[in-house]
């Protein structure tokens, strides 16, 4: 099988990298590129994200034919396919860090920052939270409710479709930290660095 | 609930462990790799190399500690010591670390903090400042601690709030190695300032001073090194044992 994390100057990607490396059996290949066309041959995208909304919605337009390969990946050929933090993020329709920017518009919805609650909340949030799921998804195969994520985000994907949210985590409100619509998955924690418990996610998403 | 924070700080120098966690059943007291996956494996919720290299032509020696370190351990790691510019932090970053710390050029360069946060995301930032008290306020200490910049601490704290830092690591240097507690004063003072993350550090000597960071001095994580290593507690213990005064931690 063949993984391929998207490689489009999101920033830091040597954890996912390792991450997925640990976790991978003999049979798969797990690659790192923005080659489109290593990405429409793999049988699993990981879309990565770290920085602003914006920034990585910039980031994925420069690389010439990235979003319509990513489009035809999940929406068309409907393949499956992780997105991490900003990853997830850039799911909506619409994102509101820095400037608005349009999103991929895959799930819709808009990405807000978290409401701090004049202070009360520290932003951004930062450190391991637990996950409610709200709704059985593959990538929880295993794994307990209740369960400790790392987070660091300040800003909430918020979709309309309440469906689609598989968990949420409490921070100033029930903050949405996992989607799961057919093949697109999304965690907004970073289950890379959520210890043997973020390895096992990653791990759910392999043996998909 | 977003969970208090339990970070083991490890001085690293010319890339052995300084002051290390003295186990018998460790291969290599002095290998940061081996040392970083055993508090990982313990339960520390991130874990901080500090390196203090003091000669240049060592200073390359930390990448690959780093990178080593990045493939066995899967909690966040913070690395600081040495950091000069924007090019010093991608490559960190790139090695595997998940945060930098900056402290010396955050004060004498602050394109270094505004550039960085906007390159690589505040999320990964963390300004470290060493804090003196001088009578009527705390000032800045760069240098390792040797030079003071003179600069009000509280407003430097807010400034690179400004800048961009997620988080702001705070030392007291008045603290720091006495083992009597946090400068808890400092610690709620800062914190109550900015409303990024304060990570509490310097001058831990018992369980209780890390209830005292958090609950006191406010702290969203509490850094110690002395008393982890030499296995006086390990993070498994100070974990239970913060469960069981009520302060919520990942067990």
């Amino acid at each position: 099988m063949n993984v391929t994390i998207v490689d489009y100057n999101s920033g830091n990607i040597s954890s996912v990298i390792n991450s997925f490396k640990e976790v991978a059996k003999n049979n798969i290949n797990i690659k790192v590129t923005s080659d489109l066309n290593k990405i429409k041959s793999s049988d699993k995208v990981v879309l990565p994200g770290q920085g602003s909304f914006k920034s990585c919605v910039d980031a994925l337009k420069k690389i010439n034919g990235l979003t319509d390969t990513l489009n035809e990946f999940a929406i068309t050929n409907k393949k499956p396919l992780l997105g991490i933090c900003v990853g997830l993020q850039m799911f909506a329709d619409i994102g509101y860090e820095e400037t608005e920017t349009k999103g991929l518009g895959w799930i819709s919805g808009k990405v807000s920052k978290i409401d701090n609650q004049n202070g009360k909340y520290k932003l951004p949030h930062i450190g391991w939270n637990q996950i409610n799921i709200v709704k059985d998804s593959k990538i929880f195969k295993d794994i307990k409710n209740n369960s400790h994520m790392y987070f660091v985000h300040s800003y909430e994907f918020i979709p309309n479709d309440k469906n689609i949210i598989s968990s949420t985590t409490d921070y100033s409100s029930n903050i949405v930290c996992s989607v799961e619509k057919e093949n697109i998955f999304g965690t907004q924690f970073h289950p890379e660095k959520s210890d043997k418990i973020g390895l096992k996610i990653i791990n759910n998403f392999l043996e998909l | 609930m977003l969970k208090n924070r339990i970070i083991p700080c490890l001085d690293v120098k010319n890339g052995r462990v300084v002051k290390g966690i003295n186990f018998v059943d460790l291969k290599d007291a002095g290998d940061p790799v081996e040392q970083a996956k055993i508090y990982s494996d313990g339960g520390a919720d991130e874990i901080c190399f500090l390196d203090i290299t003091a000669s240049n032509e060592n200073r390359d020696i930390i990448y690959d500690v780093v990178e080593k370190t990045s493939k066995k351990c899967f909690v966040p790691l913070t690395v600081g010591g040495g950091i000069r510019s924007v090019e010093d932090i991608n490559k960190l970053l790139n090695c595997g670390a998940d945060k930098v710390s900056i402290n010396t050029a955050a004060v004498e360069n602050s394109k270094v903090v505004i550039e960085s946060s906007k390159k690589f995301g505040s999320q990964c930032i963390v300004v470290a400042i060493d804090a003196k008290n001088n009578g009527d306020r705390w000032e800045v200490f760069t240098h390792g601690g040797r030079n003071n910049s003179g600069i009000d601490a509280l407003e430097y704290a807010k400034q690179m709030e400004e800048n961009g830092a997620g988080e702001l690591l705070v030392t007291s240097m008045d603290r720091d190695g006495t083992q009597v507690g946090y400068d808890i004063d400092l610690m709620s003072k800062i914190s109550s300032k900015v409303n990024i993350p304060v990570i509490a550090s310097g001058g831990v000597g018992n369980l209780d001073h890390l209830i005292d960071g958090i609950k006191l001095g406010k702290a969203s994580a509490v850094l110690a090194a002395s008393i982890f290593h030499y296995g006086k507690y390990s993070i498994k213990e100070a974990k239970d044992y913060l469960d069981s005064k009520g302060i919520p931690v990942r067990i």
